[in-house]
């Protein structure tokens, strides 16, 4: 579990995260939502210590970040896992060398354990055949995945994943959303995703925070979001007439208005 | 940003580069990856430049030394003694500054804005120890040796330029070599080589490990760390020749 408590963050004048608190559970995907400028990145990378706050408190399994020393902070982040926007995979390394690395510094273990250990995580995400190649030799969707799979190699505690969905087709973006979910639930992980991405929040958004100008506008879980009266909260998620009548249709559903197993075709024709 | 700040910040980067490494043995293969990008790299142009400098100092001594009383022999000493207190140390560090210096400001710079520094840092590593360090160390090993070998092979262009356009002969030319030679020049030479192998990697290092932005502001950091580098070698140049040499003729 991951405790966030009175946040708060400022770049020269400006506040971006103002009293923020928030509780992430175990086993479960928990999203920051919001757009733009919102405070969301801000907000993870405090979390994850990449940005000190001005004030409050940050507690991984009720030891409070902030108050760590350099030792320990490097002891727990060596439990901690991050997928990033662009992947941030080095570009000098082959897929191999990318997953290996953290098993390279961590690790006693010899060449042959951290390779079965290596190609284990890369068999989770579902890529074979592409330890050799260079980042620069694969799609963005296979980036995200080698991501994924350096960012769960030492088995970590938190999963921390800063839009995981972007500049991905909505196909490859549905794969990742399945597969933090299900990395999430294998490995009982407090996962955090930043994320903007509509289908995300519905997939797998057990435990909701919506951000609205470094404030915390909405809590609550996918299931909730639908019913949710906040009007910025539905400009934000529903911001097409398409996904406005698709929520219409999804709150149908759910309320038993409609047959969630309906065949368009015949009601098409 | 000015620049009290900006020192300020490049000293607490030296500092924060002195922690305990992670894994031994990946520092040292880092130390050891650097030595080969810096070192190897750079021994090309490092050659190329040597032997064409010493070959040229050769020609424009012999231009310039038109009395009869003197002896041809003074050639090979004026060539020799340049291209150990100057040229090798200071010409070689200038084009160094350029060669390393913005592969370095580069490829920190692009780790940065790539957020690769990030994903090292959330691992738990100190990216300072990790990615500067090696770099300076490495420098402060292989620079060093770069300049000897630019040394060696400019009194050789020298040699060779004097021999096929028959200014003098090579027995002449060896002559002038040992001639009046201080061991002292080459002591200048490598602190002035120790010194600008810091200066090649540290300044390079801070511009690219702090670059903010996209790829137009890694073109700039890069642009920028040779521009000081190079400074800085012809600012600490002229400084260790006062202090070292002190103006008096012997040294």
């Amino acid at each position: 579990m991951i405790e966030v408590k009175n946040i708060k963050k400022g770049f020269d004048d400006k506040i971006v995260i103002n009293d923020v608190s928030w509780v992430m559970q175990t086993g479960k995907c928990n999203l920051i939502i919001g757009s733009s400028g919102s405070g969301k990145t801000v907000l993870m990378k405090c979390m994850v210590g990449l940005f000190e706050p001005d004030s409050g408190e940050i507690h991984y399994g009720g030891s409070d970040f902030l108050t760590m020393n350099t030792e320990q902070r490097k002891e727990l982040r060596q439990q901690i896992g991050m997928l990033f926007q662009g992947s941030a995979l080095f570009d000098s390394m082959t897929v191999e060398q990318n997953i290996m690395f953290p098993l390279d510094m961590f690790t006693n273990d010899n060449y042959d354990e951290k390779l079965k250990r290596v190609n284990a995580v890369l068999d989770r995400v579902n890529l074979k055949g592409v330890n050799s190649k260079f980042p620069a030799e694969i799609s963005g969707g296979m980036k995200k995945r080698v991501g994924i799979a350096r960012a769960i190699v030492l088995n970590p505690k938190y999963l921390f994943c800063d839009e995981p969905n972007s500049g991905l087709d909505p196909q490859t973006s549905l794969l990742i959303d399945k597969l933090i979910k299900e990395i999430t639930l294998e490995f009982n992980i407090t996962t955090v995703v930043n994320t903007h991405d509509m289908n995300s929040v519905m997939e797998i958004g057990d435990n909701i925070i919506y951000m609205f100008e470094g404030l915390i506008e909405w809590k609550g879980s996918n299931k909730e979001i639908i019913f949710s009266k906040n009007q910025r909260l539905n400009e934000f998620i529903f911001a097409s007439e398409f996904l406005q009548d698709a929520k219409d249709m999804r709150m149908l559903e759910m309320k038993g208005k409609i047959d969630n197993n309906r065949n368009m075709d015949e009601l098409l024709k | 940003m000015d620049i009290f700040t900006q020192f300020g910040r490049f000293v607490l980067m030296l500092k924060g580069m002195f922690s305990k490494p992670e894994n031994m043995k990946m520092y040292w293969k880092e130390f050891m990856h650097q030595c080969s990008e810096i070192g190897i790299g750079a021994l090309g142009i490092v050659v190329i430049i040597s032997v064409f400098m010493g070959a040229v100092s050769t020609l424009q001594t012999a231009y310039q030394l038109v009395s009869p009383l003197l002896p041809l022999s003074t050639i090979a000493l004026i060539v020799r003694d340049t291209v150990i207190l100057e040229f090798a140390p200071t010409l070689v560090c200038l084009v160094l500054a350029g060669v390393v210096g913005s592969k370095i400001a580069g490829e920190l710079g692009n780790m940065r804005v790539s957020e690769q520094i990030d994903a090292l840092e959330i691992m738990g590593i100190n990216t300072k120890t990790y990615l500067i360090l090696p770099k300076i160390l490495a420098s402060l090993v292989v620079i060093p040796m770069l300049v000897v070998i630019s040394a060696v092979l400019g009194i050789w262009g020298g040699r060779l330029a004097g021999t096929l356009s028959g200014i003098l002969s090579a027995t002449t030319f060896d002559k002038g070599l040992v001639i009046g030679f201080h061991p002292y020049n080459v002591f200048f030479a490598l602190t002035k080589a120790y010194t600008f192998g810091f200066i090649i990697s540290s300044i390079p290092a801070y511009y690219g490990y702090y670059v903010k932005g996209g790829s137009l502001e890694i073109g700039r950091a890069s642009t920028k760390s040779v521009v000081v580098s190079c400074v800085m070698i012809l600012f600490s140049d002229y400084i260790l020749a006062q202090l070292l040499l002190g103006g008096s003729p012997s040294g």
